[in-house]
């Protein structure tokens, strides 16, 4: 019998863990793919280079690991990973790793998004995904501008971002990822910079092992068309990184939310986290429930149960 | 009531002429909460397993609770193509479906009505056989005052098994196994509104009738509409993963995936929106097996952008259109052949994809199959399109071999040494994807993309790569093409007139074929399965017919072409290729394809 949802797939001994000579993790070297296209001196480079040091640090291996993108800057990140991947339709890229993870529990999914990506066009699947808790990690870069088509207003711009479509400075109010996150019920949320690389891998590892939908808000500075954005979380640039307080209950909902709510550029860190069950995991639960009730029937007998009923 | 034979009495008790008959139809019309389809499906099935053939048509309001609704049934023991195009029965619950159907009764049919809503017109009197019984009180009256409105369609099935002399023990075991595991007094109440029904003698009926036996003696037949028959052969396909939002008509299909996948192992995701549904089982298809995503009408427009993604990516999926009438959101619960164009081309760019078209119900489940093996084999969309006709109405068909017909389509996670999946020297153009889990030993891992690419799946803008990929894309379809049987020709091979459909109309258009040849009319048919890629080598048989009319509920378009006829007047550029069509939203009736078909000929 099938069990997509319930049962790993099989997985030849050549590749397992206990085979004949242990695996190697990975070195950076073979987890490197395409040079990345960005401009130099991109936020987003960091967020790869960490990307890389996880999967070492963690020694994922290559065929475990799932790449999932949509469409941007950002979300040309899977071409520069060596690992399954796919880069979809504008926005979209939550969906699509929500069928890998629903389909697929012996893989790691991890979706790297945009701000206009992520909240605008794929505003609606980012309030959807967290709902359901569907187990996976999301990473959104966020430079507070559309970087790829050259300098539009985004849904994270501040009021007053002079763009190409707001050249009299922008007007409408900005989206708070994090706080959204909190409201739509995401069960870990969690802030960090490009600008520090410690914490983003940090936060991209404690996300990683969290049974749930997690999502990372990382500001990654534009320096072609938003140059500077971050200086103000950044201590290189007379800013300060402040992170979140060491006695905030992450479990505490309002809380987090009060605290997502800070004046920008706000706490990093872990914001909020608790645990509930996964879409996966209650899925699994329902799939285990019905199939109690065939064990040892091959499917053409469980669907020849129904056609008698048809008769 | 063809082939009428009167036999005399089969009971010495009974003076009644009993008349054999070899079909029947019999048109329900009431409301859409008076259970009417319920007891048309008790007539189906019952036909079903009496071995007889039997096909229904209902129509059904797009408001959120009642509104006129009517189910037709036609029974026979011979080849039954469609639900006929008039009844020789009407059982009507009120005035309004009195008159609003008295026209698709015929000449001298009975008109069964509930005297206490109906007052027969005397105009009316001549024309038809009017049997007057008061339903609603007499239901009253065998199971109490509570549930008058729930009983009368029992009661009424009672009537009809009177007058069909049709298996009581045989619809009482129906009326168990619909109403078991409830409690035991509903179906008390509804074997006790039946019995009511069948022992009332309906006084002025001078006859009964009995369907004669079939000649498909011991056929074990399964009975089910179209969209049960698309949701269990995706099953039987091995598919086990879907994600869809729900829409009229498509939900039923998505209804029974989500009751039914978990049987499997499998799961079936309802989505936030459309464009997310088509993108789950995109995702699901990338990391697994191929994944169905469903809609009708608008929502496939919307699905549109991630299909291309699909052809660009060489990503396998099902999609199913359950078509309705547009354009928008149109009419939700009419039928319509008008989302040809979108399967076929919808959305930006050249992007190929396999359009499939099923005949009937039968049809549904093996073509179900089939569209997953032609996405699996070809790594790409495969559309099919059904629409609101074949959808909900119900046929039986001999029960399929389920041993034979289900596959297992795990996925492979073998290691390989090295993987191109955009191959350009693969032959035909047909390459697969390994799925994740999968290890390459070179080290060099896929990517599934939508931007033009090399065959790795590494962005290319090279305008070399983009004519060998598109080419790519294009050539494996056309290896399909030239794969895919021809169809056979629907009476003699050559003559004047060839009538050309797709999708559910075949059984209207070979009936009226039938009626043409009787008529001594020179009129043959063909009907298409595989609507994109077409078989190759359809201009021999066209070239056999001195005209080509193609017969599609859709418009005819400025140009004067429906949708297939357009694509069959540009493939071949013939002129005696001509359009047949009408957009009245309702299945085909035999005498309307006769009507236009004479129109077109005269000419």
């Amino acid at each position: 019998m099938s069990q997509i949802l319930s049962d790993k797939p099989v997985v030849p001994a050549a590749v397992t863990e206990t085979a004949t000579g242990e695996r190697k993790g990975l070195t950076k070297k073979e987890i490197a793919a395409d040079h990345p296209t960005w401009c130099p001196g991109c936020g987003d480079f960091s967020v790869l280079a960490l990307y890389f040091k996880l999967i070492e640090k963690r020694k994922l291996w290559h065929e475990k690991i799932t790449t999932i993108s949509g469409i941007g800057c950002s979300s040309r990140f899977p071409y520069f990973v060596q690992a399954h991947g796919a880069h979809f339709i504008h926005g979209r890229a939550l969906p699509f790793a929500s069928g890998v993870s629903l389909s697929r529990p012996d893989l790691h999914v991890f979706a790297f998004s945009g701000d206009g990506d992520a909240f605008s066009i794929g505003g609606n699947h980012f309030t959807h995904t967290a709902r359901k808790n569907i187990k996976m990690t999301l990473v959104v870069m966020d430079n507070q501008v559309y970087g790829l088509t050259k300098k539009q207003t985004s849904p994270t711009s501040p009021l007053g971002f002079k763009s190409k479509t707001d050249i009299w400075g922008a007007v409408d109010y900005p989206i708070n990822p994090a706080k959204q996150a909190i409201a739509v019920g995401a069960s870990f949320v969690a802030r960090t910079s490009a600008a520090n690389p410690n914490h983003v891998l940090a936060m991209m590892e404690a996300a990683m092992d969290h049974d749930g939908f997690s999502f990372v808000h990382c500001l990654s500075e534009c320096v072609e068309f938003y140059e500077g954005a971050f200086d103000v979380a950044n201590p290189r640039k007379g800013g300060a990184f402040n992170e979140v307080p060491k006695n905030h209950d992450v479990t505490d909902e309002l809380a987090a939310y009060k605290l997502a709510g800070a004046d920008f550029p706000g706490n990093f860190g872990v914001l909020y986290k608790v645990n509930k069950p996964t879409k996966n995991a209650r899925e699994a639960e329902i799939n285990a429930s019905f199939q109690s009730k065939f064990t040892g029937l091959k499917d053409w007998q469980i669907l020849q149960k129904t056609f008698d009923r048809m008769k | 009531m063809s082939n009428t034979t009167t036999t005399g009495a089969v009971s010495p008790g009974d003076a009644k002429k009993v008349s054999r008959i070899n079909e029947v139809v019999i048109r329900i019309a009431g409301n859409s909460q008076d259970g009417i389809q319920a007891i048309g499906g008790f007539l189906a099935r019952l036909a079903g397993r009496s071995e007889q053939e039997v096909m229904t048509f209902m129509t059904i309001p797009s408001t959120i609770s009642g509104g006129p609704s009517i189910f037709q049934v036609r029974i026979g023991s011979g080849e039954v193509l469609t639900s006929g195009d008039d009844a020789d029965v009407l059982l009507c619950f009120y005035q309004h479906s009195y008159e609003g159907h008295i026209n698709s009764l015929k000449k001298k049919g009975i008109v069964l009505y509930d005297s206490d809503h109906v007052v027969p017109k005397p105009e009316w009197q001549d024309a038809y056989h009017h049997v007057g019984i008061p339903i609603s009180s007499l239901t009253v009256e065998a199971i109490g005052g509570t549930a008058k409105d729930k009983g009368k369609n029992l009661y009424s099935l009672g009537l009809i098994a009177k007058m069909f002399d049709l298996n009581v023990p045989k619809l009482e075991k129906l009326l168990g196994e619909r109403f078991t595991g409830k409690d035991p007094s509903i179906l008390n109440n509804a074997l006790a509104a039946f019995h009511a029904g069948y022992a009332n003698s309906p006084g002025n009926v001078v006859e009964t009738f009995q369907i004669t036996d079939s000649d498909k003696k011991g056929v074990s037949q399964v009975v089910m509409n179209g969209n049960e028959a698309i949701a269990y052969g995706l099953i039987a396909a091995g598919v086990r993963f879907g994600a869809a939002y729900p829409i009229t008509p498509w939900t039923d299909i998505m209804e029974i995936l989500r009751r039914e996948l978990p049987k499997y192992g499998g799961t079936f995701i309802q989505c936030e929106d459309e464009i997310a549904s088509v993108s789950m089982a995109l995702g699901a298809s990338f990391a697994g097996r191929v994944a169905v995503t469903g809609s009708s009408g608008p929502g496939i427009a919307l699905k549109t952008e991630a299909i291309g993604w699909a052809v660009m990516a060489e990503m396998p999926l099902v999609i199913i259109n359950v078509q309705r009438g547009g354009p928008s959101t149109g009419m939700p619960t009419n039928i319509e052949q008008s989302d040809l164009n979108i399967a076929i081309n919808g959305g930006h760019g050249d992007a190929p994809r396999v359009v499939l078209a099923p005949a009937n119900v039968e049809d549904c489940f093996y073509m179900a199959i089939e569209a997953v093996n032609i996405a699996r084999k070809y790594s790409v969309p495969v559309f099919f399109l059904t629409d609101q006709g074949i959808a909900t109405r119900i046929e039986a068909f001999p029960s399929p071999d389920l041993e034979k017909v289900c596959q297992d389509i795990t996925p492979d996670f073998t290691p390989v040494a090295t993987h191109k999946p955009y191959d350009l020297t693969a032959k035909d153009g047909v390459t697969q994807h390994i799925k994740p889990g999968t290890r390459i030993l070179d080290g060099k891992y896929p990517i599934a993309t939508g931007l033009e690419h090399d065959e790795y799946g590494h962005p290319s803008g090279s305008p070399k790569v983009h004519m060998l990929q598109n080419a790519k894309r294009r050539i494996k379809l056309q290896a399909l093409g030239a794969s895919l049987p021809l169809p056979k020709v629907y009476g003699p091979a050559e003559g004047k007139t060839l009538l050309v459909g797709w999708g559910s109309t075949e059984g209207p258009i070979r009936e009226a074929v039938d009626r043409f040849r009787a008529a001594g009319d020179s009129v043959s048919a063909l009907h298409l399965r595989h609507v994109n890629p077409l078989p190759n080598g359809l201009e021999n048989i066209f070239s056999g017919f001195s005209q080509v009319l193609v017969v599609e509920m859709n418009d005819e378009g400025l140009y004067g072409f429906g949708q297939l006829g357009s694509i069959l007047r540009a493939r071949y550029c013939d002129p005696k290729i001509q359009g047949v069509n009408k957009t009245d939203g309702l299945t085909w009736k035999v005498k309307e394809i006769v009507e236009l078909v004479k129109s077109k000929t005269a000419k």
